[in-house]
């Protein structure tokens, strides 16, 4: 299969002057093109710290991670990080927010410009393109914020947590929206969440990890119809569910 | 005739309006009493108008003042003084704070130095300015500089490392490097802590301009208080107060009304209220 990402034997230790924390144990598996992979794990077993380390903020005290092909070792702006909190600038229009990476990256053309913008066209967000952020629901803030994260076109999305912050009602639907549009643009994405039902109606593949120090601990393939509300549907749903609750209490 | 029906929210506004019409008259009218009971208790002589002067005599005096216009000199050196003051320590002190979020070490290595200098009274380096710099302007330019710029490093740096860890991981993920992050999201977050070091320091500038004439100066309102003083000329004295009274206000108010279109302009990049 065609691997994306690889994270082969990832270790990593905290040091801090009170001594040290393990936080990842031998972390081994593969994302492949286009595919959206979930992990879900105990609070505070080191789910953060994986996405940290694919990102490049991080670097492993053991093993490697491997990105397309190239090794990991420093924020290269091929990730599109996408984190509980949509960060939104606050003091920059949506459609300034949605350039920001371009700009960081210096590259911003008319052609990259007018991918963004398609953008925010393509997901309904163009009329609010002027707007800034603190006039926008919370709903389409994340949005945004997921747009801001593909306009410059990563070889991988990261979400860690990215719907906690929104009541259930908004969770769903902006969890129908933003899994919608990562199909659409058909990128690869690894998400990380608590909520069991979560992983389960958006990932391809889910990925149950140990308490911290966390090590993999199985990963199950979800082998239902795409789309968060038909999974939910879907009548094999909650035997899934509970196969993974039953692998995350033991 | 039909009275005009209000509705629940126009009834509120105009309560409001009301509120601060009130408000309004108070402060005015507090100020006048004060005025017309000075002035009556040193017409009638309960209290001596050669200490404690008078309105009468304060506008007397400011008249006879501004027909020699000398007074105007001296009022332009002291505004001139306390612009400079204002003006270097704003520019210095935030370039300062800047390198020094530039480099957490030092940071570190200056943080002692500046918790000492911040508690340090500046007067008592008066003799010091004098030796170093002589007794013209350039003393009490430095005054004025030494007593805001201290709380303008401290202040911004605040403001500088006060930015969302969130905002600088974003885009660290990104791949921005250290003066990207200064640019896209630590010095915009830090533009609220700005205006109000400008704020502070517009009141500071004065303190440090009127203590640097207190303690050198030929020239300028703070030379005029001093004067005023020795000579006991106190129509003098509180004729150079209130004019200080105004200028400082008057100077605040501008502040006050230059961040208030700032933060309009930026409101009305975004138009119209989304629901
Ligand atoms: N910068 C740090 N320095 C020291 N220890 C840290 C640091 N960041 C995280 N840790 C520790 O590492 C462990 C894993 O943290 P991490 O944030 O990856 O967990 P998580 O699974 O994302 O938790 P949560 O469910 O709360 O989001 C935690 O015990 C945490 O206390
Ligand atoms: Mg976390």
């Amino acid at each position: 299969m065609d691997e994306m990402l690889t994270l082969d034997n990832v270790s990593l230790s905290y040091q801090t002057i009170h001594g040290e924390t393990e936080a990842l144990r031998g972390v081994s598996f593969d994302v492949a093109k286009g595919e959206f992979v979930a992990i879900v794990g105990p609070s505070g077993c080191g789910k953060t710290t994986v996405l940290s380390v694919v990102a490049g903020l991080l670097k492993p005290t053991d093993g490697a991670v491997v990105l397309d092909g190239k090794r990991v070792d420093a924020p290269g702006g091929n990730v599109g990080y996408m984190l509980q909190k949509d960060t939104l600038f606050e003091w920059l229009t949506i459609s300034k927010n949605v350039e920001l990476g371009l700009k960081i990256q210096k590259k911003l053309t008319p052609e990259s410009r007018a991918y963004a913008h398609s953008l925010l066209e393509k997901y309904g967000l163009a009329e609010f393109a002027e707007h800034l952020p603190g006039q926008l629901s919370g709903g389409m803030r994340q949005r945004a914020a997921l747009i801001r994260t593909l306009a410059f076109r990563p070889k991988i999305l990261l979400l860690d947590e990215p719907f906690s912050a929104l009541d259930y009602q908004t969770r769903l639907s902006v969890a129908e929206n933003v899994s919608g549009i990562i199909r659409d643009e058909g990128v690869t994405a690894l998400l990380v969440t608590h909520d069991i039902g979560e992983a389960c109606s958006l990932g391809n593949r889910v990925i149950v990890l140990s308490p911290r120090p966390a090590t993999v601990r199985k990963i199950i393939d979800i082998p239902l119809p795409s789309g968060p509300e038909k999974r939910r549907e879907h009548k094999r749903f909650g035997e899934i569910t509970n196969g993974i609750w039953k692998e995350l209490k033991n | 005739m039909k009275r005009k029906i209000m509705t629940p929210h126009e009834k509120y506004l105009k309560e409001v309006r009301r509120g601060k019409i009130i408000i309004k008259l108070w402060q005015f009218g507090l100020l006048a009493a004060m005025l017309g009971l000075w002035e009556l208790l040193t017409a009638v002589g309960a209290i001596d108008a050669f200490f404690m002067s008078s309105p009468s005599r304060i506008v007397m005096t400011f008249i006879d003042l501004a027909a020699g216009g000398e007074f105007f000199y001296h009022i332009g050196v002291t505004l001139l003084e306390c612009l400079i003051g204002f003006a270097v320590s704003m520019v210095v002190g935030s370039i300062i704070a800047v390198l020094l979020w530039l480099s957490v070490g030092a940071r570190k290595v200056a943080e002692p130095y500046l918790v000492v200098l911040n508690a340090l009274p500046k007067i008592a380096l008066g003799p010091l300015i004098i030796i170093w710099v002589g007794s013209g302007m350039k003393a009490i330019v430095l005054m004025a500089v030494l007593i805001c710029i201290v709380v303008t490093v401290i202040s911004v740096l605040e403001g500088l490392c006060a930015t969302a860890p969130d905002k600088l991981l974003l885009l660290r993920s990104m791949g921005a490097n250290r003066f990207q992050l200064l640019r896209y999201a630590v010095l915009p977050s830090a533009l609220p802590t700005f205006l109000s070091v400008t704020k502070i320091n517009v009141g500071l500038a004065w303190v440090g301009t009127v203590m640097g004439e207190y303690l050198v100066s030929g020239a300028g309102l703070g030379y005029l208080i001093v004067y005023g003083g020795q000579v006991f000329k106190t129509d003098l004295v509180m004729t150079a107060t209130v004019t200080l009274c105004v200028l400082a206000g008057g100077m605040y108010a501008l502040t006050a009304l230059a961040e208030k279109l700032l933060k309009r302009r930026n409101k009305k990049r975004g138009a119209g209220q989304v629901q």
